[in-house]
This record gives C-alpha cells, sequence and structure tokens, in this order.
C-alpha cells in the first residue's frame, strides 16, 4: 500500500493545500510543519504555475505572487528536502501542479527529484484520464500515485476512472474553478457510491470547503476533505506571520472530522 | 502508449479539467454527426452565402505586384465576409451546431475583438446569450470593436488577470465553462485548444482554401506556388493551407508576430521562440520559460498576442511542410501602410504581417510565380493604435 492510502487508515482525514513560495518558500515550510502538528493527514503542496486554468482567484493570485516572489520548481523540490531531511515532516505530502510544468521539467526528471525529495504523488488537474497514461508510467516507476480527479460531470466515466485510481481519489465537490463557497450542492454521496462500486482507493472531496461545518458534512460521505483557498487566503492576509494561524485553522478542521 | 484522440503528430490532445471531459465529449460526437449530415451543411453554406458574403473574392492586386516587381500576388479578401474578418467563418459553423446541441448560450475570448464581434453577432441571429471574455489591455486598444460587441447584445467582460491579453482571456473562458456547461458552448476563436476544437475550427476555416484553389485555377489555370498568411493560433493561416497540404508543389507560409523582436522578450512568436509544452487544452508550440512557466508576450496586434499556436501548425513545423516567419511590429506597420496607400484596401493589423512578409518575399521571386496573400481582416479597427504608434492621437 502506498504512503498515501495509509494517510486515509486512522479515521478521516484532512488534506491542506499550500501554494509554494507565498510570501516565500521559508513560510511555506512552517505552514507545512505546523499543518503536520496539528493533525493534517496528508498535504498538498502547490508548485506555482503562470496560467493555473483550474483555479479561481485565490490560488490563482497566490501562484503569482509566488512566482514573482521568485519561486521555482527546483526550489520547491529542495524545501521538501528540507522538509522531510531536517524539519521532520513525516505525513505524506503530494505536489498539485499543471502539466506543463512537469513536461516541460521533463516528466521522467522531474519525477525522479519528486521521489527523491520525498513527495509521494502528484494531482495533475489538467491532465484527465484520457492523457494519463504519458505521465503515470513513470510516476510509478518512481513510487508516486497520480491522483485522478472525479467531478459532479463524470457520471458514467467514475467507474472507468475509479478503477485505474492510486493513491486517493479527489472528488471534485463542484463545478467550476477552486474557490470558498458558501454552499455545496452537489450529490457527493451518489458520486462516491458509484466510486466505491468500482474500487477500494479513498476518496477525499474537495473545491469550495471553508468552514468546520461545511468539513464535517463532507466528511461523512468521504474519507477525507481537501481544503486549499481557504488556507492561501490565511497565507495571503497574515504573510510570514501565517505559519500559526494556519495551524490554529487545520486544528478547527480536524477536530470537526474526528 | 496508446494515443490520446485529435493528435497532430505528436501535438494536440484534451489537456483539461475533468469537469470539461463530458462537454468536450458532447462536442465532438455532435460535430462527428452533423459535420456530414446535409441539412447542417446546407444551413451552414447558406448562413455563408447570404448572411457573410461569401465567397470571398480572389483579387489580383496589380499595383503591388507591379511595384514590388517578383510575383504575382492574389489577395484573399477575408476583409470583405460580414463582420470584417474570417472569424465569421469558424463561428458561424459553431453557433449552428450550437444551436443543434440545444444551447442557448455562446461564450468566446476575443484578443483583436473580431472573433468576439462574430460571436456576438451570431448570437443575436440566432437569439441566444453571449457573454465575451476580452483582456483588459486589449479592450483599450480595440475599443471600437467593445463598442460593437455590446451594440450586438454581448456582455463584455475586461479579464484582468495576468498580463491581460488573449491567453488570459481563453483561461477565463475555460474558467466560465467550467462552472456552467449545461446551456452553453465555448466558441473557440482559432484552430487552439483541447481536441476537438483544433479539427472543428479548421473544418469550418477550410472554405477560404476551398475557394481560393478553384479561384486561381479558374484565373490562373494552375495552383499557386506561394500561400501567405498571418499566425496567431493559427485559424486563418491553417484554412488558407489546407486544400493545398497535399499539392507539394505549394509552399505554405505562416506569418507570426515578432512584436519588437524575436531576439527581445516582446514578441509572440511561438515557433521562432517557444519550445513544446501542454497548455490550453493542448500539447504544442509555447513561449515559456525554464520552468514552463508561460511567457508574456507582446505583439502591437491583439489578435496574434498568444504565446501558443495550434497543434496542427506545429506539426507542419516538425514535418517542414510549412514555414513559419517572424514580422515585427514596425514592418506590419509599414506592410498596413502600404496596402492602403497601393491597393486602397486597409488590412487588419493581423492580415499586414502576412503583407509584410510577402513585401520581403515577392521581389525576390520571378514574374511567372504566383504568391496568395490572405488578408483576414480588415483595418478600421487598429486606425486608433496605429495613428498612436505613429505618434498621433485620433479621437474615435
Ligand atoms: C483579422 C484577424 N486576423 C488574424 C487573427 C489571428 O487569429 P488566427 O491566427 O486564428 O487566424 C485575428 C484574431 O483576432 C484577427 O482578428
Amino acid at each position: 500500500m502506498s504512503n498515501i492510502a495509509k494517510a486515509f487508515e486512522n479515521g478521516k482525514a484532512f488534506v491542506p493545500f499550500i501554494t509554494c513560495g507565498d510570501p516565500d518558500l521559508e513560510t511555506t515550510a512552517k505552514c507545512v510543519v505546523e499543518m503536520q502538528k496539528a493533525g493534517a493527514a496528508l498535504i498538498e503542496l502547490g508548485i506555482p504555475f503562470s496560467d493555473p486554468t483550474a483555479e479561481g482567484p485565490v490560488i490563482m493570485e497566490a501562484s503569482l505572487r509566488a512566482l514573482e516572489a521568485g519561486c521555482t520548481t527546483d526550489k520547491v523540490f529542495e524545501m521538501v528536502r528540507k522538509l522531510r531531511t531536517e524539519m521532520g515532516v513525516t505525513v505524506p505530502m503530494v505536489f498539485m501542479t499543471y502539466a506543463n510544468v512537469v513536461f516541460s521539467y521533463g516528466i521522467e526528471r522531474f519525477c525522479q527529484k519528486a521521489s527523491e525529495a520525498g513527495i509521494d504523488g502528484m494531482i495533475l488537474p489538467d491532465v484527465p484520464f484520457e492523457e494519463k497514461d504519458e505521465f503515470d508510467g513513470i510516476c510509478k516507476n518512481y513510487g508516486l500515485d497520480l491522483i485522478s480527479l472525479i467531478a459532479p460531470t463524470s457520471e458514467e466515466r467514475i467507474a472507468m476512472i475509479a478503477k485505474e485510481a492510486s493513491g486517493f481519489i479527489y472528488i471534485v465537490s463542484s463545478l467550476g474553478v477552486t474557490g470558498v463557497r458558501s454552499e455545496i450542492t452537489t450529490d457527493i454521496p451518489s458520486i462516491v457510491a458509484s466510486v466505491r462500486a468500482a474500487s477500494d482507493t479513498p476518496c477525499a472531496i474537495g473545491f469550495g470547503i471553508s468552514t468546520p461545518e461545511q468539513a464535517q458534512k463532507m466528511s461523512q460521505s468521504a474519507d477525507g476533505v481537501i481544503v486549499g483557498s481557504a488556507i492561501v487566503k490565511l497565507v495571503a492576509q497574515y504573510g510570514k506571520d501565517a505559519p500559526e494561524h494556519v495551524g490554529e485553522y487545520v486544528k478547527s478542521m480536524v477536530d470537526a472530522i474526528k | 502508449m496508446p494515443e490520446s484522440k485529435g493528435r497532430f503528430g505528436r501535438h494536440g490532445g484534451q489537456y483539461i479539467p475533468e469537469t470539461l471531459m463530458n462537454a468536450i465529449i458532447e462536442l465532438e460526437e455532435a460535430y462527428n454527426h452533423y459535420k456530414d449530415d446535409p441539412e447542417f451543411n446546407k444551413e451552414l453554406t447558406e448562413l455563408l452565402n447570404d448572411y457573410a458574403g461569401r465567397p470571398s473574392n480572389l483579387y489580383f492586386a496589380k499595383k503591388m505586384t507591379k511595384d514590388l516587381g517578383g510575383a504575382k500576388i492574389y489577395l484573399k479578401r477575408e476583409d470583405l465576409n460580414h463582420t470584417g474578418s474570417h472569424k465569421i467563418n469558424n463561428v458561424l459553423g459553431q453557433a449552428l451546431l450550437a444551436k443543434k446541441m440545444g444551447k442557448t448560450r455562446l461564450i468566446a475570448e476575443t484578443g483583436a475583438g473580431q472573433h468576439g464581434v462574430a460571436t456576438a453577432t451570431a448570437a443575436a441571429l440566432f437569439g441566444m446569450e453571449c457573454v465575451v471574455f476580452m483582456g483588459k489591455v486589449d479592450t483599450e486598444r480595440q475599443a471600437l470593436n467593445v463598442y460593437r460587441m455590446k451594440l450586438l447584445g454581448a456582455d463584455v467582460v475586461p479579464v484582468t488577470s495576468g498580463t491581460a491579453t488573449l491567453k488570459d482571456a481563453v483561461s477565463e473562458c475555460m474558467r466560465e465553462w467550467t462552472t456552467r456547461i449545461d446551456d452553453t458552448h465555448y466558441c473557440l476563436g482559432s484552430v487552439m485548444g483541447p481536441h476537438p476544437f483544433p479539427t472543428i475550427v479548421r473544418d469550418f476555416q477550410a472554405v477560404i482554401s476551398r475557394e481560393s484553389k478553384a479561384q486561381v485555377l479558374e484565373k490562373e489555370g494552375r495552383l499557386p506556388d506561394y500561400v501567405l498568411a498571418c499566425c496567431g493560433g493559427g485559424s486563418n493561416a491553417i484554412g488558407s493551407f489546407y486544400h493545398y497540404i497535399e499539392e507539394e508543389g505549394v509552399n505554405l507560409i505562416g506569418c507570426e508576430a515578432a512584436g519588437r523582436g524575436i531576439d527581445t522578450f516582446e514578441t509572440a512568436a511561438t515557433i521562432n521562440t517557444g519550445r513544446i509544452g501542454i497548455f490550453h487544452g493542448m500539447k504544442s508550440y509555447f513561449c515559456q520559460d525554464e520552468y514552463g512557466q508561460i511567457a508574456p508576450v507582446y505583439s502591437i496586434s491583439a489578435g496574434l498576442d498568444y504565446p501558443g499556436i495550434g497543434p496542427e501548425h506545429a506539426m507542419l513545423h516538425d514535418s517542414g511542410r510549412a514555414q513559419y516567419v517572424a514580422v515585427t511590429d514596425e514592418e506590419a506597420v509599414n506592410a498596413f501602410e502600404y496596402l492602403s496607400k497601393t491597393e486602397g484596401i486597409i488590412p487588419a493589423i493581423e492580415s499586414a504581417h502576412a503583407v509584410a512578409h510577402a513585401m520581403k518575399l515577392a521581389p525576390t521571386l520571378p514574374k511567372d510565380k504566383i504568391m496568395i496573400i490572405t488578408i483576414s481582416g480588415r483595418g478600421d479597427k487598429d486606425c486608433a493604435a496605429i495613428a498612436r504608434y505613429r505618434g498621433e492621437n485620433i479621437n474615435e
């Protein structure tokens, strides 16, 4: 079993996301440490991309700030290496980035470096099932899970996607892009039921979740809950002082889904 | 490795979020059904002829030919189409398809505003809702077209993210489409994006070379030696090339926007300065940095100011079947003025990039060579910006 799958073995998993390099990589690293302390089961590290087409304004702006501040793929690898070797981070970590960041680096070279640094998997929102082979084979060679996404519009595609999924399955809660939403109207339980019929891979729900109440509700139908924009917003608000606030927030979410 | 759908050599594909996959599959199925449907094609032909004014003329540019002193030059006059550019060819096709699919709302990106105007026009004609996304920078340099779109009943949304130009407008359209799929068709304006768009748009633009081939055969009794077109995403270029691709003697030349020069950072010449990547749903060539971050491109022409190029062009470049040259702002502005004064035709600044290359190439060729330049659009929309470029301020 992969490290990622193990993250879902101890009750409901809380999965925080953070954009690397906003405001700087030292702050990102400290936030990751706080996330682990607060009980995060798995951490998503966003490698910033100039044109993140699946992202709403919060993460898009954070990505642009990070690039502006000089964040690069190589610097993110270095941060991950430090988290693993010097900062005591042991929870599984996955990269979330866009196809071109991986492709232009060289898929093989990217996977090798990610794996050496201590990454467990990758989420590429612009690589659907039809295009995954180009990435997936190489990921597997380096022990990385390429995470599959399922959307409210996936319908009859769910079984096909779930059958080949590894690590966990990312269930997109709503239409549209990432961002905080006041209400989630998708029939999540029925999507999860279709996934369960085809696969034992754990499911986590993301997109739009921000409050402990939403997390609590979502966690009832799945194995985990993913939160991005709400955390990235905290980082935008508190800058270098963010780690403490991010830790508190993650703790409140972890407690809510216990 | 199994090849995914919609490949042009190693380019193309469908690199889009899962949320859009079923919409894209639905579009592909609908297109495959209607593209050979006699009723659909009859309706489309009627629209193209009676509404858009096709066929467009193949005009012998006698004065220009004489002045340049080399190859015999013909202009394929897409500027004479209703709404003033080739964009209407694709839009009427896609809008009709969207209507057959039961969609009631069109969204579109636009750079120069020509595709936005064409989409707003088709939406007005078909009684559909229309929202056009346009980079804030472009709404300023193409103010006239913003007004035209609003007049036609469309909502124009200025996009402020990123470089606030065409690429950001495309990104914003993709975001909007993932939010609202059921009633909405994304009317993509060039031969780019995820499969099936590069194929659909190419097929609808292929009318350009279908006509020009018949026209040149009638006028000259033979095929041309050169076909030139400007190339942003590449829709007028692929339309101009398509029916000549199999004709080996016909040289195909795409003219990219070099902006201030391909040795500067202020350029949009994708094939000349980019490398292979994955963006906006497709694998193709893109202007990008060493880490794959998309480069902020620049051209005086809002319609060519895009960091990528359609996957079929990327393939034609790889195979050497077509050649892609870079034309600077200065050369394009000179050509804009030259064609206006020489032939009494004010070309779009995009099209002026093709004219500029012809001005370099034609004098080097013998008089018995034949060249067709696609004038993809008319230049009224550009007059204020060109005046500004020349240091003159006019009120539109
Ligand atoms: C007149 C004209 N020509 C050319 C283009 C470039 O697009 P493409 O390369 O798809 O033909 C545009 C785009 O806005 C345009 O308005």
